[in-house]
Parts: structure tokens; C-alpha cells; sequence
């Protein structure tokens, strides 16, 4: 029989179904997020509690089983939020819990090879993210910029962003999941705003420092300065910067 | 500022340079330690020019005079086009301003000489030296050396950037002549050959003392133009390998021939740019590089051309179709690597895996095996693999008609009438 397990969608979460799934002694098991069961007739369902106690027990027994490198992966795999990939996570937490031996470059397994691609997947958005943020200078000599990532990698983006821009404030907020990073010369720290009162994203404009609008515009000119019009290639052009994040891109707009 | 002034200098500017194709901003280890402004490491590319080559630094001449008459370049003397020059504080102040909005990883400068090659290139380091100290700047620049330029330049130089190059322009020392009389090889080679030993013995300096000072540790990379003049593969790739070898380059960078100034010496101005030919010499590059190959295995007296149809790996393979099939679950990865359609990452991948189980078909597709190649040469863990004795002409075939080449195939079809 079909179990299927509900849980909140944390990394506490996930490690807790874990827990059950051992516990239980279950076998086919289907886990899900809140939120997008379907309601099969057939089924037994559980809800699972997240607990912290019980997660830490399955995080200590995973260190055992895999390194530190590939829990990171793992966790990076799970911060994605990849619809539909719950039980890819489970499978290879599993795999990695009943195999007699480090699991992590099995990559003829499934869930391995799985979890691999995931973590490409989100280090390739990371890696987009890293190139395609356009901070713009507000008056307050903060340094803003929207993202819309395909996937959750603002956490995997302040690392590299403090490192780099150490003597500017900035911000960078993902629009689509509604939370950002602000740096504030010391420390980084999440932020939600408030953009109940900006109607229209260009109304943000009024916040930009004067010499904001020229850098755009030689950044503009630059751009299409460098291009060789004799080696037009609009397919290679679009395939290093899909459409879908042209509309944060200074020289794109 | 005066912006419509810094507009028309920056799009000249920028023009002018954009025919230098090197573009990496990687294999610098500089940190932002002083709290300052930038760090350079792995390189990013930040954007893509319509004809899809990253954007990754300012990429901008100090100025597009010059003293010297080169055919093929559109900087020359004689050539009739608007001249412009930056000052050192305009081009600081551009790289810095595009830098915190994290447009680019940081500052490629060249140069057209003026006046000799120690005045041009003491401005160039001036500049280096000024985002540096004054505003603390640790992205990635890329400093030209101009050929000609004294060893005491060359060290200052060595300082303050990540990387340097002299570009050789054309492959050979014959090629030069033709279309840029006023400059010899020795001029440029003298440069690299005083960075090969400067790094070298920079690098012991900063093994004993840690706080010994680091010197263009992205090392130094050159450019040849290819297409300008007759020189084939075999010659454009034994001179990057002789280059690579003897100057411990980091790169070689092959730049199709756009035909820009009508001259006898130079292909037409309507003559298409060399597109497939500048991609198939980097895949030989790679091959060189990554792969384990030597350049005679790859071009030779008897093939002196690179095939323009399939990749260079292909080409071997089926010219050496003794060396297959390979076993997937056996062969050592230095084999692995020679199959068409493995690559580097899939490779690792094949030897990782295998340690667990014997891997079939199934499995090296999920693993990023491109099969369609691949299959012809390697067998795993199936009772299904090519049995037919196919020659590599045949494989050829085969692969170019199931494939779709991002590039339009030449005609492929041989009739056979009579």
C-alpha cells in the first residue's frame, strides 16, 4: 500500500519524513508539500509533524553516511524547491541510508543521478544570478536590484555577493518569492518590502541618484558597441540569456 | 561629466577593440581583503552580444591612435575613421561605475600606440595602478602588453593586473610581414618570454614569503586572426602549441577574419568570417588542452585542414578506428576521453560510476553520454552495440544524418552514378 506523506516543505521537514518513513517501517512511500495533494482514494496519508529532535537525529545519522560536500548538495537540491521532486530528495536520502557504502558517486542510480542534475540545475541559476543582477544606485547610496530566479538561490547568492561588493550597501530581492538580501557594510540580513505604495515598478525611479540614469545609458551604448553585426547569431544569443530574464537586464530593456 | 562626449568616446572606443576576442575573466585569485571594492576568481560572463559572445569586461581601447599601418586592423594609420582617446580618470571612472552595478568583471584595456610602445604602455599601467591603490579595486583587469615595451613596464605592469597579452596577430612570422610590415614577431615574443620568467619566479617568491606581492596571476594569453591569410590549421595549431608549450600560455585565442578594410593583401570585404573554421580550431584547443592530445594527432602534413563538418575528436576517431571500440567499464579515463561525445564531465562521471556497477546504454544517456556519436565506439554492460563493420567513412555519414549541426552542413551527399 501507497503511503503518502504531507510535510511543510523545510529541509527539518523533509529530514522528520525521513524519520517517519524508518519508523513506520514503510515501503512505497509518495511524499508531498502541503498544499498539493490530490486527494487519491486509495491511499493512506499521514501528515507529518515537523520536530527538530527527530530531524537532527536523521541529519547525524545522513553525516555518517555521506560528506559534508554532499549534504551540501543535497541541501542546495532541496532549497530549490523543484516542483514534483520530494520524492527524489526521499528517494536519495533512502538510498543513502540502506547502502552498505557511500552512495554519493553512484551516478547509474536514479536518485543519484537525479539529485546531480538537480544541484546542476540550481548552480547554473545561481551562476545566472551572479551574472545577470543590475544593481541600480539609489540616493541613498544603496545599490538595488530585482531578480526573478527560476529557482530559490537567493540564500546560495550571499557568499558571493558580500564577498565582492564589501564597501557598498545593497540589495538584492526576489521578486517572484517576495524576500530579499540587504547588506548593510557588515552584516547581511533577509528583508520583505512593501511595495504596496510603488503602483508601477518604474515609479521606483524617483529613488535613483542622478548619475543612475547615465551609467545605464553608456552601459546601453556599450553594449551594442561591442556587437560584430557580420557575426549575427540570435539563436547562440538566446540560448546564454533566455528571454524570460531580459527584463532585468539593463542592456536588455 | 560631459556625457555626450564620454558617449562618443566609449562607443568609439568600444568599437574599436571589440575585434580582440578574449574575453575570460577567470583564473585570477585576487580577494576583496581590504574591504574594498571586487575580487576576481572564477570569471563570469555577465552578458552576450547579439552574435553571442559573453560580455564579461569593459573591453575598451585608451585610444585608437596609432603610429603603425597594420592591414588588417581598423585602427591603422591610414585608415580614415574618427579618432578618440580617454583620459585615465574617464576610463577609472567607467570601470568602477559599471563594476558596482555588477555589469562586468572588470577592465580589458588595449591600446593603439602613440608616440612609442613605453608611452602608450606607461598609461596603461597608470591606469591599472590607480584603480588599485586609489579606489581599492580588486576585480579582474586584463592589461595588453604593447610589443616593444621595456622589462621595467612589463614588471610594473606584471603588479597591478591579473592578466597580460601580447597578440601575435597572425600565426606565423611570414604572415606577419605580408600585412603588418612595420611589426616583427621578436617584438612581441621578447615581452612574453620576460612574463613567462616573471611569473615563474614570482610565483617561487610567493611559495617562501606569503606576503610577497602577486604577479598577473591569471598568467598571459595571445591572439592570432585566422582567415586574413593562407596559413592552414596545421600551421595555426603546431604555432599555438609551440606558443602554449614554450610560454606556458593560458590561453590561445583564434579570431575569425572580419573583413573590414578593403586592401589586395586581405580577402575581399564581402568574404564571409570564418565562423565554423574559428570553432572547430577551438575544439581543437580543447583537445590539446583538456583532452590529452598532441597536435599531430590532430592536424598533420597529410591533414592539414581541419574537417569543417565534424567536430576534431570525430575526425580522429574515425582515422583511427583500431583504437575502438573502447570498453565503458574498463578502459582507463585517458581512453574514455578520446570517445566522440564524452565529455570531461561525463568521463569523470563513467569512472566514478562504474566502481559501483557495470553501466549500460540507460545509464550513460542519464549521464550526459551524447549516444548518437558515442555509440559507434564503445560498448557497456548490454549485449547490443555496433556490430557492423562500419568504416570511419561510413560513421561519418551516419552521424551527419541523424544530426542537426548548429551550422549549416556542406552538401554531404555523394551520388554514386556511375
Amino acid at each position: 500500500m501507497m503511503t503518502t506523506l504531507i510535510y511543510d516543505g523545510t529541509f527539518e521537514g523533509l529530514l522528520t519524513s525521513v524519520f517517519e518513513v524508518y519508523d513506520r517501517k514503510l515501503n512505497l512511500v509518495n511524499l508531498q508539500k502541503t498544499g498539493q495533494d490530490n486527494n487519491a482514494l486509495f491511499e493512506d496519508k499521514l501528515q507529518v509533524i515537523t520536530d527538530d529532535e527527530r530531524a537532527n537525529r536523521v541529519l547525524k545519522g545522513l553525516k555518517q553516511k555521506i560528506s559534508s560536500m554532499g549534504l551540501q548538495r543535497l541541501y542546495a537540491a532541496h532549497l530549490a524547491e523543484m516542483d514534483g521532486e520530494e520524492n527524489s530528495l526521499l528517494g536519495y536520502i533512502r538510498y543513502a541510508f540502506d547502502a552498505g557504502q557511500n552512495i554519493e558517486e553512484n551516478y547509474g542510480n536514479k536518485f543519484v543521478m537525479r539529485i546531480s542534475e538537480m544541484v546542476r540545475m540550481v548552480r547554473r541559476e545561481k551562476h545566472r544570478m551572479e551574472a545577470f543582477v543590475r544593481f541600480q544606485k539609489l540616493k541613498d547610496e544603496t545599490f538595488y536590484a530585482a531578480i526573478e530566479p527560476d529557482f530559490n538561490v537567493l540564500p546560495l547568492l550571499i557568499r558571493h555577493f558580500k564577498s565582492r561588493y564589501a564597501d557598498q550597501k545593497w540589495i538584492i530581492y526576489d521578486i517572484r518569492r517576495k524576500y530579499g538580501i540587504y547588506y548593510n557594510l557588515h552584516d547581511t540580513q533577509y528583508i520583505s518590502l512593501d511595495f504596496a505604495n510603488v503602483s508601477k515598478p518604474g515609479d521606483i525611479v524617483a529613488a535613483f541618484t542622478e548619475d543612475e540614469e547615465i551609467y545605464q545609458h553608456l552601459w546601453k551604448n556599450y553594449f551594442t558597441s561591442v556587437n560584430i553585426p557580420s557575426r549575427k547569431n540570435t539563436r547562440l544569443h538566446v540560448r546564454h540569456i533566455p528571454k524570460r530574464y531580459w527584463k532585468h537586464l539593463t542592456e536588455k530593456i | 561629466m560631459n556625457v555626450d562626449r564620454i558617449t562618443e568616446k566609449l562607443n568609439i572606443l568600444a568599437d574599436a577593440a571589440k575585434y580582440d576576442v578574449s574575453c575570460a575573466s577567470s583564473g585570477s585569485k585576487r580577494k576583496n581583503e581590504n574591504k574594498g571594492l571586487g575580487n576576481a576568481s572564477n570569471g563570469i560572463c555577465h552578458s552576450y552580444t547579439e552574435d553571442g559572445r559573453c560580455v564579461s569586461l569593459l573591453k575598451i581601447l585608451l585610444t585608437n591612435h596609432c603610429i603603425f599601418d597594420c592591414a588588417y586592423c581598423v585602427s591603422r594609420k591610414s585608415n580614415d575613421i574618427q579618432r578618440a582617446a580617454f583620459t585615465v580618470q574617464e576610463v577609472v571612472d567607467l570601470t568602477i561605475n559599471f563594476y558596482r552595478r555588477n555589469y562586468i568583471e572588470g577592465l580589458f584595456l588595449s591600446s593603439g600606440i602613440f608616440k612609442d610602445a613605453d608611452y602608450t604602455m606607461e598609461r596603461l599601467v597608470r591606469i591599472a595602478k590607480k584603480l588599485r591603490t586609489e579606489h581599492k579595486f580588486n576585480g579582474y583587469i586584463h592589461l595588453k602588453s604593447i610589443p616593444g615595451a621595456s622589462d621595467e613596464l612589463m614588471n610594473e605592469a606584471g603588479l597591478y593586473a591579473d592578466r597580460l597579452s601580447v597578440n601575435l596577430e597572425m600565426p606565423t612570422e611570414a604572415g606577419l610581414k605580408l600585412l603588418a610590415p612595420d611589426k616583427n614577431q621578436a617584438d612581441m615574443i621578447k615581452p612574453m618570454g620576460y612574463l613567462k620568467n616573471a611569473i615563474i619566479q614570482r610565483t617561487e617568491e610567493k611559495k617562501l614569503f606569503k606576503k610577497a606581492p602577486i604577479f598577473a596571476p591569471a598568467g598571459q594569453s595571445t591572439q592570432v586572426i585566422i582567415g586574413a591569410t593562407p596559413e592552414n590549421d596545421s600551421q595555426i595549431l603546431r604555432s599555438a602549441s609551440y606558443f602554449y608549450k614554450n610560454f606556458n600560455l593560458k590561453r590561445v585565442y583564434y579570431s575569425g577574419y572580419v573583413p573590414v578594410l578593403a586592401d589586395s593583401r586581405l580577402p575581399a570585404l564581402n568574404t564571409s568570417v570564418p565562423m565554423v573554421r574559428e570553432n572547430r580550431l577551438y575544439q581543437a584547443d580543447w583537445l590539446m588542452r583538456f583532452y590529452g592530445f598532441k597536435v599531430n594527432e590532430i592536424v598533420n602534413d597529410s591533414q592539414p585542414h581541419l574537417d569543417l563538418d565534424i567536430d576534431p575528436k570525430l575526425g580522429w576517431a574515425i582515422r583511427n578506428m583500431q583504437a575502438f571500440p573502447v570498453n565503458i567499464n574498463q578502459a582507463d579515463v585517458q581512453m574514455i576521453l578520446r570517445v566522440p561525445g564524452i565529455g570531461l564531465l561525463s568521463a569523470q562521471k563513467i569512472v566514478s560510476a562504474r566502481k559501483f556497477g557495470k553501466l549500460n546504454w540507460e545509464q550513460l544517456k542519464k549521464m550526459g553520454v551524447a549516444l548518437n556519436r558515442a555509440k559507434y565506439f564503445i560498448t557497456c554492460n548490454s549485449t547490443e552495440f555496433e556490430r557492423r563493420d562500419l568504416t570511419g567513412n561510413n560513421i561519418k555519414q551516419f552521424i551527419l544524418a541523424t544530426s542537426q549541426s548548429k551550422y549549416l552542413k556542406n552538401t554531404q551527399v555523394q551520388l554514386n552514378l556511375f
